[in-house]
């Protein structure tokens, strides 16, 4: 009698919205919060436990070496190497960037067939990596007589004349890692491009017509209302070029698989952990990534809400004096 | 009539003044996008010649040569022998399962966050906020360990799991978008005697149709294309897109032709995709990357 009491109340109160809500909320968020728990927050966790702890990949034969393994990743100069590979990227999208702004400027101005150069320069962005990175292993080939036949490159440069060039080699680092770096903007230039069109386009159409009407040339319409409209999109590609050079993986890791100097530092870590089987290694080595791009983030999120509040107090002040 | 038209005539006979900078303007803007379009085709017109050679071609011809003549076997064989098929196969189920899951939780998700306003939902839009710092590839050291200890290793389940777990991007898509949804459209189904469940289904999710449409183009482009995920986790009898076109290369001898071929199967269905959806394709995958 007694129980029956005390579960009336709660059957009627689960069919109140205050129930519902109740009910809904745990329903709904268990298995995404669980998911985010063991898949996201446990092994960030673990990552830093393991870190300090000499174990292999299947978690076996677990020792603690403390602050060793932090230690070898800033005496080993083969993976201190694989930073300056990422500033080699780094440049590289830097130089992705110019090139991603002056296409958008000129596919935002009248131009025929927009459409369809935009679709072509876009394409490479879609196309599945392990492919793309395949198509440039054979681009970069250099040819031996009856074994190997020439790849793309040095067959183009041989119209011109120009003898066969190792691209990609141990003797020359410096030239392997500008030719993945070539791939890499080939790869992701169409995005940027994507991304700077529809920032121009944003940009309201008086101020282009107050220009015409000053008789601006392109590079001064550019340089006074392009150029400051998105500034702060082209601040934002610049952070997260940071972010990016650092974590460059697919590309190097199918042309090259990390061998003649282009590793990068995510390669080494995957290596360390998976074919070297030094999982406590590892995961001192995804520590300092993940401190590098938190600092990366923090900054981002420090410049970015300056940004805002500056223009919003610039936005204030001259409502005030109005 | 007639001194109308003439008054036009002499409009249009009035002739304008030829800017010469603004033609070698358009010239240096035509010329960018050429170069532009040759850099991306050239790479691209090799692997499709060298699809329809054979390997006595492949050996002797150069790279931008159209073949001596036509082969079209190198397709069969990478389609059945090179398990493009079994690949392409492979990658459907799981992009299937993994936008269902995704557009199931996602949506949930920020449903819950966005509209129970409270202290446990806050904490709860906190996680989901730090984790989006966490790189996601170097995470995969110790994820591997988790995924391990529980089975999934070498299984569908492993990249599922991932692509549906870890992808809060698509969360605050929904988010940002269910706050464009005013909440009297919530109330005036409360007025009507809707439960929350009832308001979850029939007003927020039809809603969301844009949002959802937005997810499913990035969650398939970021699928289809990856190759870190399965390549850790699969096994390789079972393999994706990816995979495969990576077993044509890390053998010991490697068969351009057939790689060519697999490679050209493999980039029709983004292709296609392109070509139909290209204007969602663009936004869409923009919006997604703006959240990051």
């Amino acid at each position: 009698m007694k129980t029956k009491r005390k579960h009336a109340p709660f059957k009627k109160w689960i069919k109140t919205y205050e129930g519902q809500k109740f009910y809904i909320s745990v329903l709904f968020l268990l298995i995404p919060v669980l998911l985010l728990a063991v898949f996201t927050f446990v092994p960030a966790v673990n990552m830093i436990v393991y870190s300090f702890q000499d174990r292999d990949k299947y978690g076996a034969n677990v020792s603690w070496v403390g602050i060793q393994n932090y230690k070898t990743i800033f005496t080993d100069t083969s993976i201190l190497s694989t930073f300056k590979n990422s500033l080699y990227y780094l440049c590289g999208s830097f130089i992705q960037q110019v090139i991603a702004l002056l296409v958008a400027s000129i596919l935002c101005s009248k131009i025929r067939a927009k459409g369809l150069f935009k679709g072509i320069l876009f394409f490479p962005y879609l196309m599945n990596g392990v492919a793309v990175s395949i198509i440039f292993k054979k681009f970069f080939v250099k040819g031996e007589r009856g074994i190997v036949p020439e790849g793309t490159l040095n067959s183009v440069l041989s119209v011109f004349g120009i003898e066969p060039i190792k691209w990609i080699s141990a003797e020359s680092p410096l030239l392997a890692n500008i030719c993945l770096v070539f791939v890499s903007i080939w790869r992701y230039v169409g995005f940027d491009i994507i991304m700077y069109i529809g920032a121009i386009n944003s940009i309201s159409p008086d101020l282009y017509e107050a220009a015409d009407l000053d008789g601006a040339n392109p590079w001064q319409r550019f340089k006074y209302i392009v150029f400051p409209s998105i500034k702060p999109i082209i601040s934002l590609q610049l952070i997260l070029a940071v972010k990016g050079a650092i974590s460059v993986f697919e590309i190097p890791y199918i042309i090259t698989g990390g061998t003649m100097n282009t590793s990068t530092f995510v390669i080494d870590t995957i290596n360390t952990a998976f074919s070297k089987n030094k999982v406590g290694l590892a995961s001192a080595m995804a520590v300092i990534l993940l401190v590098i791009i938190i600092i990366v983030t923090l900054l981002q999120k420090y410049f970015f809400r300056e940004d805002g509040s500056k223009l919003r107090q610039r936005r204030k002040t001259r409502e005030g004096k109005r | 009539m007639k001194e109308r038209s003439n008054v036009r005539h002499s409009v249009i006979r009035q002739e304008k003044p030829i800017y010469w900078s603004r033609i070698i303007v358009k010239t240096f803007s035509y010329l960018v996008l050429a170069i532009g379009c040759i850099m991306v085709f050239i790479p691209i017109a090799a692997v499709i010649f060298g699809a329809f050679k054979d390997s006595k071609d492949v050996a002797n011809t150069g790279a931008l040569e159209l073949p001596t003549h036509w082969v079209f076997d190198n397709f069969k064989t990478a389609f059945i022998d090179g398990k493009v098929l079994k690949g392409l196969g492979n990658t459907a189920i799981i992009i299937v399962v993994s936008c269902v899951g995704t557009i199931m939780t996602g949506t949930m998700t920020a449903f819950v966050i966005q509209r129970f306003d409270g202290k446990m939902t806050r904490f709860i839009k906190a996680a989901f906020l730090l984790a989006t710092l966490l790189p996601n590839i170097s995470m995969q050291v110790t994820v591997f360990q988790i995924m391990y200890k529980l089975g999934l290793y070498r299984t569908f389940a492993a990249p599922i799991v991932l692509y549906v777990g870890t992808d809060i991007i698509s969360i605050y898509i929904f988010m940002q978008f269910l706050s464009q949804i005013p909440t009297s459209l919530d109330e005036s189904g409360i007025i009507d005697g809707a439960s929350y469940p009832r308001i979850y289904f029939s007003i927020i999710l039809p809603n969301l149709k844009p949002a959802i449409a937005t997810v499913l183009i990035i969650k398939f482009v970021g699928i289809y294309n990856d190759f870190y995920t399965p390549n850790l986790y699969m096994s390789e009898d079972d393999p994706v897109v990816s995979t495969v076109l990576y077993s044509f290369i890390s053998g010991k001898r490697t068969q351009w032709e057939i790689v060519f071929a697999g490679i050209i199967l493999c980039i029709i269905p983004t292709l296609i995709m392109f070509l139909t959806l290209q204007k969602y394709i663009y936004n869409g995958l923009v919006s997604g990357a703006v959240k990051e």
